[in-house]
């Protein structure tokens, strides 16, 4: 390599930067760093005319080296790197310098930032020096996808992928795929029948060809890479053979065991230990609950099931079943849950009658509810004043801060709903502010206070049946303070709905973990880019969509599956995929073949060479942690892109100013 | 700023976690010392004891090292190894006559921006109060005698 020539930029980024880091002084000083040829500043060093400074750089004055001192390297690091590439300069001889998000917006003093941004700057420009040409690793790309979750997100992802012309295996854990939709009423504004809209896709998803469906099955073990995945997806049994089982439900007819609380409903019902979760359910299969079947309890059953199947599906022999995928993307879709309003004991839910949840109010409302769709109290009276609690577990610094985005919409589409099956009632809405933000949304707000229903500003105190006077005997007392008339009433009612917020599933840290990318400070999955990337994650390859990222209505979450198959079809669409080449290499001729870096490479991607005695890098497994670096006692595999030598150099820099 | 001592610290942040974490600070506008320059490697786990020795021979009078919390690494368990460093790095800094709280260790994540303003803020203060490391005195003589500490002692106090 002739003479190192280094080329920095720095840029303003409007007044981001140059508003606190005195730009100027910064290039007056960088001018004088060694091996520096060039010191330029700009407005905006991404726009066009900032790249062309450093492509006419790099041609006419025959600059190979180049710093750009602006953002975060996560956001603009591809943009200056294809720059240097189009200009014919390896892009791997660019390095970003950070004095936006580390220097300039978290700097109080002016003469700081500016001394700061020196620093951050120096280290990248000792480092170059040492920087050598990459070549990015070309790998193929598996075309198939698998999608996790199997709701509304998972299912619209699924369709349009398998629509693309795309293999996807569809993994959900439940018996059937449908989530949290297939047990609304209607879905609001338009009021449209949840069923009406959800079942067809449903059944689309059971029919496609391209669409391999793995209910009752979860993920186990995710490995590989961008294009690459190989995933273990543990099939539980169902003691079912879903080649033979028609869904007739002939053998739920002849269950002994009946009381089992039955989950779709929310428990408002009762089911049989053998069952079919709805019957809309896709896959049309009966499922054998483990937990409260005789026979597999180890208990005596004359096992009527079997003699009621006709087809002989039933087989309590069954086991479950590792299958391995291969994918080249996936797309994690697992939903949310309802947060869980036990938390909140003033409010009685789960001690006082007829404090129930919206998720049971929804089961209650709906046709094939265990009511029939009749909005009943549980002595089986239609209630005569209904009270629906707003933000309940949402906007509440002790249990969720955030807005649940769906409750206020939901909460007015009940008002409705009770207005319409039992006009004589009473509503009252108790509520902190109306959120109705969407597309149709505030008119049907205005629908709605036009039905009649009584909207009382205030977060409800307390729900209580201590009664006061006659009117309140034997009901629910809700205690409110009314912040417009500046007074506290007790509300009788009948009925209390409360609005629960959304919440990040259980286990959704583990599934994060699993996939490898994070979790937001309020548990729920952490995009890539809260606004340019809001589907992609930390992890090339890997998507998210739908309320397991933040809670979302249908429209938004039916609006965010779609970008994740976009996501996920621009990169399986082509036949390879390009990876970074920071992978690790070993020189044999310095290793002593002791066997450290085999054992710490997290990846498996170091084997040990008998016959040579030495250990190598198989590169394609390689991704570049740099652990087997720091691990090795002789300082034998190095990692390109992160060599010693760089790191001592930026340390060296970071440190000259 | 008058006549206060301004350390100088190195913070080597692992790429996919506290380098996200230091950004997502930025964006949220949270306010810290300007006293550590961060230093990027792809885990926290590439971080050798020798970049550690390296930085506090340079003039460095702190290093922080951090990494994604236990369970959460991009690369599995790279920042386990990390976690089973650094004490060991500790202990041969109190060897070498340095006060072992010149180092810190810290689990950012990427959506931790205020942790990561309160890990710098702290770190800041608690070196401005050791004082400034004077390298040469301390572990100069030392150095002498024993070669290149760097690449001899410390290599040697890595575990598997």
């Amino acid at each position: 390599m002739a003479e190192e020539k280094i080329a920095v930029y720095v840029c303003h980024c409007g007044t981001n930067i140059g508003g606190k880091v005195d730009v100027e002084k910064v290039v007056a000083w960088a001018a004088g760093q060694p091996n520096v040829a060039v010191a330029r500043e700009y407005k905006y060093m991404c726009s066009d005319p900032g790249q062309d400074l450093i492509k006419q750089d790099i041609q006419k004055l025959g600059v190979n080296r180049v710093v750009v001192a602006a953002c975060s390297p996560t956001m603009h690091e591809p943009t200056f790197r294809k720059a240097a590439a189009d200009a014919g300069l390896n892009p791997f001889l660019l390095q970003m310098a950070n004095i936006r998000e580390h220097c300039s917006w978290v700097t109080e003093d002016r003469d700081q930032a500016t001394e700061k941004a020196k620093r951050i700057l120096s280290a990248q420009i000792h480092r170059l020096p040492h920087n050598q040409p990459l070549e990015p690793i070309e790998v193929p790309v598996n075309s198939d996808v698998l999608v996790v979750g199997g709701g509304i997100a998972g299912i619209e992802a699924a369709l349009k992928l398998a629509q693309a012309g795309k293999k996807v295996y569809l993994v959900e854990r439940k018996p059937s795929i449908g989530g949290h939709m297939a047990m609304f009423d209607k879905t609001f504004p338009t009021l449209d029948c949840a069923a009406c809209i959800l079942t067809p896709k449903m059944s689309a998803v059971g029919k496609d060809p391209n669409i391999e469906l793995l209910a009752y099955s979860e993920v186990e073990e995710v490995d590989g890479y961008v294009g690459n995945f190989t995933v273990k997806v543990r099939k539980k049994p169902r003691y079912v053979n879903t080649d033979t089982c028609t869904g007739c439900a002939a053998c739920m007819d002849a269950c002994v065991v009946r009381k089992v609380p039955n989950e779709f409903d929310q428990g408002l019902s009762k089911r049989t230990a053998i069952y079919i979760p709805f019957p809309q359910a896709v896959p049309l299969r009966a499922t054998i609950d483990p937990d409260n079947c005789l026979t597999l309890r180890g208990k005596k059953c004359k096992q009527p099931c079997v003699a009621a199947c006709g087809p002989k599906a039933i087989d309590f022999d069954q086991k479950d079943e590792v299958v391995e995928l291969k994918v080249g993307a996936i797309i994690v879709a697992t939903g949310f849950e309802l947060w869980d309003p036990r938390q909140e004991e003033r409010y009685g839910y789960g001690r006082l009658d007829n404090v129930i949840t919206s998720l049971e109010f929804e089961r209650l409302s709906n046709a094939s509810g265990p009511t029939g769709g009749h909005i009943v109290c549980k002595n089986g009276e239609p209630p005569k004043a209904v009270a629906i609690l707003h933000c309940v577990g949402s906007r509440d610094e002790n249990y969720q801060e955030f807005c649940s985005r769906v409750c206020c919409m939901y909460s007015l589409k009940f008002s409705h709903l009770i207005k319409e099956h039992l006009p004589e009632t009473d509503v009252y809405q108790l509520y902190i502010d109306m959120r109705c933000y969407g597309k149709g949304y505030e008119e049907f707000y205005k629908r709605i206070m036009d039905e009649g229903v009584y909207f009382v500003r205030g977060r409800a105190a307390e729900v209580t049946d201590v009664a006061l006077n006659p009117e309140e005997q034997g009901r629910l007392v809700v205690k409110v303070e009314d912040t417009l008339l500046g007074v506290v009433r007790r509300i009788p009612v009948d009925m209390v709905i409360l609005s629960s917020g959304l919440s990040p599933a259980h286990d959704a840290k583990e599934v994060a973990q699993t996939f490898g990318f994070g979790c937001s400070a309020n548990g729920f999955y952490l995009e890539r880019h809260p606004k340019l990337e809001p589907v992609s994650t930390v992890t090339d390859g890997i998507f998210v969509a739908g309320a397991c990222q933040y809670p979302k209505d249908i429209p938004d979450t039916v609006a965010q599956a779609g970008a994740a198959a976009a996501g996920a079809l621009a990169l399986v669409d082509n036949a390879t995929v390009k990876v970074e080449p920071t992978v690790s290499y070993i020189d044999p001729e310095k290793c002593a073949g002791c066997h450290i870096c085999v054992g710490v490479c997290p990846h498996s991607a170091i084997q040990y060479n008998e016959e040579k005695g030495v250990a190598e890098v198989i590169e394609a497994a390689c991704k570049g942690c740099g652990v087997c670096v720091a691990a090795c006692p002789a300082g034998v595999p190095q990692q390109r892109g992160f060599l010693d030598e760089q790191i001592f150099a930026e340390i060296e820099g970071a440190l000259a100013v | 700023m008058s006549e206060q001592f301004e350390p100088r610290i190195i913070g080597f942040l692992c790429r996919w976690c506290s380098y996200n974490g230091a950004d997502l600070a930025g964006t949220s506008r949270l306010k810290y010392p300007p006293n550590m320059v961060p230093i990027k490697t792809n885990c926290s786990g590439r971080v050798d004891p020798t970049h550690i020795l390296k930085a506090f021979r340079e003039g460095a009078d702190g290093v922080l090292v951090a990494g994604c919390h236990p369970g959460d690494c991009h690369y599995i368990n790279g920042n386990y190894r990390t976690a089973g460093r650094m004490p060991l790095v500790k202990k041969l800094l109190e060897q070498l006559g340095l006060e072992p709280g010149r180092l810190r260790l810290e689990w950012v994540s990427a959506a931790e921006g205020e942790k990561f303003q309160r890990v710098v803020t702290e770190f800041t203060e608690e070196i401005r109060a050791l004082g400034p490391l004077d390298w040469q005195a301390v572990v100069g003589e030392a150095e002498g005698a024993a070669g290149d500490p760097e690449a001899e002692m410390a290599k040697e106090a890595v575990p598997a």
